[in-house]
């Protein structure tokens, strides 16, 4: 006798996880916290996303990626994967198994807090020195920024805080 | 009027359609052609690290553009892309500041470009972009408050680097400060439709989706006061230019802008990328 698998949010959190940032592939689109909802009925899922950053390239790429893992489920006959910015991303949406694979790839996490000044701080992902400075806010992709340890001496990478107490 | 879970508009009549469109287009394309001058500065920003801020500030406002012409895609019905590049000139709705050519020369020969131009211009546009944000993100449209949400939360990083360039340049050596005089002269020709709200302006802040122009130009100087307090200048706007952007009056910076951002869009535009 077939026993048919229940398509549970677990089940599909857990696929979904399979999922990597297309640039970073020791994190997955879960442990950046860009999974808002999780749909299902019958045999159709339907995912809904929240963008990191707005001009983020990466959209389609993940979009494309999320369907597919999706569709590998036993019983799925269709995956729909939407974008929605009724609720923004928000950096402290990262999760704990994010933080450590950002770091695992050589960059730092977001920083919880901004001064008054713009300035924030992050401590170096290789070795863990505070005596680090910014190079540039602005990254190779939008939502990083590019720092220097003073300590160990490797440039490091570090994801931008983002929130909605910034004005 | 609420928006359904998917992002989508609700409970719209016609007329509301046409304004929204309307102010849709002038926050879409403002970011859209800006985003485009300030991407033409990639290789020849003063040094590597501003040449990465300034491409990822770019790309950032391309987003933002992205986000509103979705937005005036689910009211008329038509492809963000295909709004996005095929809307003849007299069509468009951004400010004049926002196309105007980045200096002399093109970008592909002798660019002899203004990079003083290009930080008064910016500081103006995201200062104004800033308030705008404010403005809407107390919009009585739903859909409007959340991408004015997710803008401003990117808009801080830009503001603050234009606003710190700007100080810097203003209290340098005296060819920094010939330079930036000139280029507030320049800017204090084209900016004055920035706060304009456009033919439906009455209607737009009636129905609550910003705030009246009067009230985002007072913002918008008190904020800049601020900014040339920290200078030896004194900030002025200008009520009035030749073209209002807005209006869909422009130059011909604008004809030229178009027309090389769709080249390749327009050559082929069933095509996937």
């Amino acid at each position: 006798m077939k026993v048919e698998k229940i398509l549970d949010e677990e089940l599909i959190l857990s696929k979904l996880a399979e999922v990597k940032d297309p640039e970073i592939d020791t994190v997955s689109i879960v442990d950046l916290g860009m999974v808002y909802k999780v749909a299902v009925a019958d045999k159709n899922i339907k995912v809904t996303l929240l963008p990191t950053f707005s001009g983020c390239p990466a959209l389609p790429i993940i979009e494309k990626n999320c369907a597919a893992a999706l569709l590998e489920l036993d019983g799925v006959d269709s995956a729909e994967v939407e974008f929605t910015f009724s609720v923004p991303w928000t950096s402290d949406r990262v999760t704990e198994d994010g933080i450590r694979g950002l770091k695992e790839f050589g960059i730092a996490p977001p920083p919880e807090f901004i001064e008054g000044d713009g300035s924030w701080h992050v401590d170096c992902p290789y070795c863990g020195s505070t005596f680090v400075t910014m190079e540039n806010i602005f990254g190779p992709t939008a939502c990083r920024s590019i720092l220097y340890c003073r300590n160990c001496r490797n440039p490091f990478e570090a994801m931008k805080l983002v929130s909605s107490n910034m004005h | 009027m609420e928006k359904t879970e998917n992002g989508k508009f609700e409970g719209l009549t016609e007329t509301d359609q046409e304004y929204l469109a309307d102010l849709l287009k002038q926050l879409a394309d403002d970011d859209y052609l800006l985003s485009f001058r300030s991407s033409e500065w990639l290789g020849l920003a003063p040094h590597i690290e501003e040449d990465v801020a300034s491409a990822s500030i770019s790309q950032d406002m391309m987003g933002h553009a992205s986000m509103y012409y979705g937005l005036l895609g689910d009211i008329c019905g038509r492809d963000a892309d295909d709004l996005a590049h095929f809307r003849k000139p007299a069509d468009r709705r951004n400010s004049i500041l926002t196309e105007k050519r980045n200096g002399e020369g093109e970008y592909l020969d002798a660019p002899k470009y203004d990079w003083a131009y290009h930080v008064v211009r910016n500081l103006y546009y995201n200062m104004h972009k800033k308030v705008k944000l404010d403005a809407l993100k107390q919009s009585s449209c739903s859909p409007l408050r959340d991408v004015a949400a997710k803008a401003a939360m990117e808009l801080y990083y830009h503001e603050l680097h234009w606003r710190t360039w700007f100080i810097e340049l203003m209290n340098s050596n005296d060819d920094a400060k010939a330079r930036m005089t000139a280029a507030l002269e320049k800017v204090n020709g084209e900016c004055a439709d920035l706060f304009h709200l456009g033919k439906y302006a009455e209607d737009i802040t009636a129905k609550g989706y910003i705030a009246p122009e009067a009230e985002m130009k007072d913002s918008f100087r008190k904020e800049m006061e601020k900014v040339f307090g920290q200078t030896a200048s004194v900030f002025s706007f200008p009520d009035a230019q030749k073209e209002n952007g807005r209006l869909g009056g422009h130059t011909r910076d604008l004809e030229d802008a178009l027309e090389l951002m769709n080249e390749v869009y327009g050559s082929v535009p069933e095509a996937k990328w």
